[in-house]
């Protein structure tokens, strides 16, 4: 059996080449979608095929590793699955359809066809498998880039910290925005902290319930909070909803803030 | 016939959703920049309590006309465990999850009209209503 598909598809290589070639031509419109320029598909085709030629005719290449890196280019160069597992199909249909063509008998028939699929199907389970952990990797590493943005503290001046906040809060970022406040109070030993609401959207009674605790928290460290970037018609809202923000200092504009932070730690900013 | 769109909250994301809402109707029925903060925090508050208390609920705007006035109302439904003494709710500082215990009291006065009816074991709904000035 295997003497067979080792002789017919090292005989017919052109033919299987042609047929895969033809079907696969449809996949084409793929490279749009991607950052493929067509004569990079050409040549991934080529490859593809070259290396399926190769894994069929027992050169074993799987335990090289060939194979898995192909399939992760294939994902890094962010082509579609469907360029993997169609290549796979395809190559499946056309080997079949070439070792078919002679007169076999319907036993031999049976035996090809579950040859075949004894060859095919671990390589389509095998991209499967690694194109979601690729996703997988990818989603995580942006939940990482999105949290670390997401409460950032930066160092400014001497013994003084920025904390810019930007989007909604929800209860999972206010955690975050105390963490990182307090952690960074302590490595800049900051003696003032600005927390700059100008890119929050709404603050309700949660949200102020939130910078209130971080204020006192920062307090207990032996420094001091000032709330700058309140917007007009988010003033109004605050005093709407009756809550007391006059324990720490509140700033319209980062500016005044710092200005502010600059007098408290007996700082002075020289023009040249 | 009146505009009326909702939106179902059961998770913190939904209270976003049910803020953007109205804050999107708000605009389009011509109110300032003022005035859509006041409605889309109170409409913060309200998803946020039914989210606290309730789990579950939803938040419906509605486009109002009324005497030649034209408004926005919101209404927000549960079937939680409803409030037993409103008029304890509606003072400044009463909570019972640690909270500033603001929301309530201060979604009466970020409105123009305002009303609870609740029973306990029941559920509760709130209507409250912004008049374009
Ligand atoms: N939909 C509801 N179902 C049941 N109980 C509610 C509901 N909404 C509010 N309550 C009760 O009313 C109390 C006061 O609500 P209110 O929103 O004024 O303050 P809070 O949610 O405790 O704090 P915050 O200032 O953060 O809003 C709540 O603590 C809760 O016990
Ligand atoms: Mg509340």
């Amino acid at each position: 059996m295997r003497n067979m598909i080792n002789d017919i598809s090292s005989n017919k290589r052109d033919v299987i080449a042609q047929k895969w070639k033809n079907e696969l031509s449809t996949l084409k419109n793929l490279c749009i979608s991607s950052k493929i320029t067509p004569d990079m598909f050409e040549q991934l085709n080529e490859e593809f095929l070259d290396m399926m030629i190769r894994y069929i005719n027992q050169n074993d290449i799987e335990k090289d590793q060939t194979l898995h890196r192909f399939f992760d280019k294939v994902l890094q160069l962010n082509m579609p699955l469907k360029f993997l597992t169609q290549g796979l199909q395809t190559f499946r249909r056309v080997i079949l359809d070439v070792l078919l063509q002679e007169d076999v008998k319907k036993e031999k028939a049976i035996d090809i066809y579950q040859h075949v699929d004894r060859l095919i199907d671990p390589l389509l389970n095998e991209v499967v498998e690694e194109s979601s952990l690729f996703w997988e990797k990818t989603v995580s590493a942006q939940k990482t880039a999105l949290m670390e943005l997401s409460a950032p503290v930066i160092p400014v001046l001497e013994n003084i910290t920025v904390m810019p906040l930007i989007g909604t809060i929800d209860t999972e970022r206010a955690k975050l925005i105390m963490e990182n406040l307090l952690d960074g109070v302590i490595k800049n030993r900051s003696l003032v902290v600005l927390i700059d609401i100008t890119g929050v959207p709404v603050v309700d009674t949660m949200v102020a319930h939130h910078i209130i605790q971080a204020a006192d928290a920062v307090r207990l460290l032996g420094a001091t909070c000032i709330l700058v970037g309140i917007r007009p018609e988010i003033a109004q809202t605050i005093i709407s909803l009756g809550i007391d923000l006059s324990y720490f200092p509140t700033k319209s504009t980062l500016l005044k803030g710092i200005e502010h932070a600059l007098e408290i730690t007996n700082q002075q900013l020289l023009k040249k | 016939m009146s505009i009326q769109s909702c939106v179902e909250v059961r998770n913190e994301w939904d209270i976003v959703s049910a803020r953007q809402l109205g804050r999107n109707m708000a605009k389009e029925l011509g109110f300032g920049t003022v005035d859509q903060a006041r409605i889309t925090t109170a409409i913060s508050e309200l998803a946020r309590n039914i989210y606290l208390y309730a789990g579950h609920g939803k938040v419906c705007i509605e486009a109002v006309e009324e005497m030649g006035k034209k408004g926005l109302k919101i209404i927000a439904t549960d079937k939680g465990p409803g409030i037993r003494d409103i008029r304890k709710v509606m003072e400044d500082g009463y909570t019972t999850s640690g909270g500033l215990g603001a929301g309530l009291p201060g979604v009466k006065r970020l409105m123009d009209e305002f009303s609870i009816d609740s029973s306990v074991n029941v559920g509760t709904e709130i209507i409250a209503t912004k008049w374009i000035r």
